[in-house]
């Protein structure tokens, strides 16, 4: 196939994007894309939020200047962490086969992208939760630690009501890059908004469908972001 | 009330070796205010840090009220430090937390019922005339505010000591005066023994009892404020007789006219 033709099939293509009834035609599939996409997420994100906050505390507690300094498995947790995050998604996604059989029985379908999405966001996630509490410098915790709190009461009583506004941005951030990822989910056949675009609109040439999909991710992520920054504010009473 | 024997604090090790605090014996008496002074990196900080253990000396022994805190589990040390407040240059307060939570946290890390921490806290703030900013935020209020709600989160655990780690650096001058007054009001009223960390002599003039010079890690001398009352009456050290002269001279070159003249002319 040559250069032109895919010009060419692109503006065939575009010609019948601004049919009303095929996008009507397409209703029913654009609102299960928009729900796959949506469990993807509400999946992925709690799980990442739940399981990446302790991983996170723990990085920066073992860190060398941390609460509870053990520097050498600090460096072997932080190797590792580096290790899932620096994995190109797509590679992750099919390098973690076996895994997300053993977990969701199936390797296929909305489910089975779900896996690999949380072993993404986890380490992402717990690199947010380091850094938003390593930057609260040390005048908290010295302050605590005088009024003689216990490693446990700093964490949950003074860097994590510290930390908060961060980290609500922070999961603003993981929700908008994670609903960018969930694109790639069509290669399991996990579905989604994004892998709906990349089927009609890329590999099918229905450019118009494809630019109502786009639209549809971008209000998303417009949606997201909205609500993020506001309680991000709400939150900071700095 | 506070007693330390031959405490040493190093940091680092090998070439990088410092010490901070050389060999320091100290006996600050219950109810007294006592000062600490010393130029930027005498120690004094540092010296401080070692009564609560915030900074654990490298050999010494620290004892307050009569317990050794250098011989506590973490635990047991966690216990006593309820009973020593301290605060601090930039306040260290929770930006995300109101004055009064600030003040109950305080209480929540002692184990106070909740019921009773909301009332204790008030009354804490009622002693530095802040009841009403209880559910401010510390950033709507000044530096001096901020200072005054932690000397309240300090003292609503009731301690026999508290620490205070350059209280009024932070704060313009007329803000000092009212901190150092609250302290020294504080000091009166409830018999807290106070040490009181700074470079500025005027602080120690205005509060303390009692004060020690440090230099270089060391405590180069001791003296009762009330001596400085007899006009005889000079320090030992050049550093001690530095700091109490505490103004400010400089070598200033006469004007040279000429050029003043010149640059005018140019502008």
């Amino acid at each position: 196939m040559n250069f032109t033709s895919v010009v060419l099939a692109t503006s065939n293509g575009s010609a019948a994007a601004f049919s009303l009834d095929r996008i009507i035609e397409l209703a029913p599939e654009i609102w299960v894309a928009m729900a796959q996409t949506f469990a993807m997420l509400l999946v992925a994100i709690p799980i990442a939020i739940l399981l990446g906050t302790p991983l996170g505390i723990w990085l920066y507690s073992m860190s060398p200047n941390g609460l509870r300094p053990r520097p050498k498995l600090h460096r072997v947790v932080d190797g590792l962490v580096n290790t899932i995050r620096s994995f190109p998604f797509l590679i992750l996604l099919i390098a973690i086969i076996p895994f997300t059989r053993f977990v969701v029985g199936t390797t296929i379908g909305t489910a089975a992208v779900i896996v690999p999405l949380t072993i993404n966001a986890i380490p992402y996630f717990a690199r947010f939760v380091e850094q938003n509490i390593s930057q609260l410098g040390n005048g908290v915790v010295e302050a605590a630690q005088a009024m003689g709190a216990t490693r446990g009461q700093i964490i949950r009583e003074v860097l994590l009501v510290e930390a908060k506004p961060a980290l609500l941005s922070s999961i603003t951030i993981m929700t908008v890059s994670f609903i960018s990822y969930s694109a790639m989910a069509g290669l399991v056949g996990g579905g989604g908004i994004g892998d709906f675009a990349i089927r009609y609109g890329y590999y099918r040439y229905e450019t118009g469908v494809m630019l109502l999909a786009i639209v549809l991710m971008i209000l998303l992520v417009h949606a997201v972001q909205f609500i993020g920054t506001r309680l991000s504010r709400a939150a900071d009473k700095r | 009330m506070i007693r330390l024997e031959n405490v040493t604090t190093t940091f680092g090790k090998g070439q990088e070796l410092f010490t901070a605090v050389k060999d320091v014996t100290l006996d600050i008496q219950a109810g007294s205010i006592h000062g600490i002074i010393g130029f930027s990196g005498a120690g004094k900080s540092t010296l401080l840090r070692n009564i609560n253990l915030l900074q654990r000396p490298t050999s010494g022994q620290v004892f307050v009220d009569g317990v050794e805190l250098t011989g506590l589990s973490e635990g047991d040390l966690r216990k006593q430090r309820h009973d020593i407040g301290m605060i601090f240059q930039h306040f260290n307060l929770l930006n995300n937390r109101t004055a009064q939570q600030n003040v109950e946290l305080n209480l929540k890390f002692a184990g106070v019922p909740k019921k009773e921490r909301r009332e204790r806290a008030l009354e804490a703030l009622s002693i530095v005339d802040l009841a009403d900013k209880a559910s401010a935020y510390p950033g709507q209020l000044s530096g001096g505010q901020k200072q005054r709600i932690s000397i309240a989160r300090a003292l609503v655990t009731e301690p026999k000591v508290l620490l205070c780690d350059e209280p009024t650096s932070a704060v313009d001058p007329r803000t000092t005066t009212s901190v150092l007054q609250y302290l020294s009001d504080i000091n009166a009223s409830l018999g807290i023994t106070t040490v009181i960390v700074t470079h500025e002599m005027n602080v120690i003039k205005a509060i303390a009892d009692k004060v020690s010079v440090m230099e270089d890690g060391a405590v180069v001398e001791e003296f009762a404020l009330t001596s400085l009352q007899d006009p005889s009456f000079e320090p030992i050290t050049p550093i001690g007789r530095y700091l109490i002269s505490d103004d400010i001279t400089l070598n200033r070159q006469p004007k040279q006219a000429n050029n003043l003249a010149a640059n005018v002319a140019r502008v």
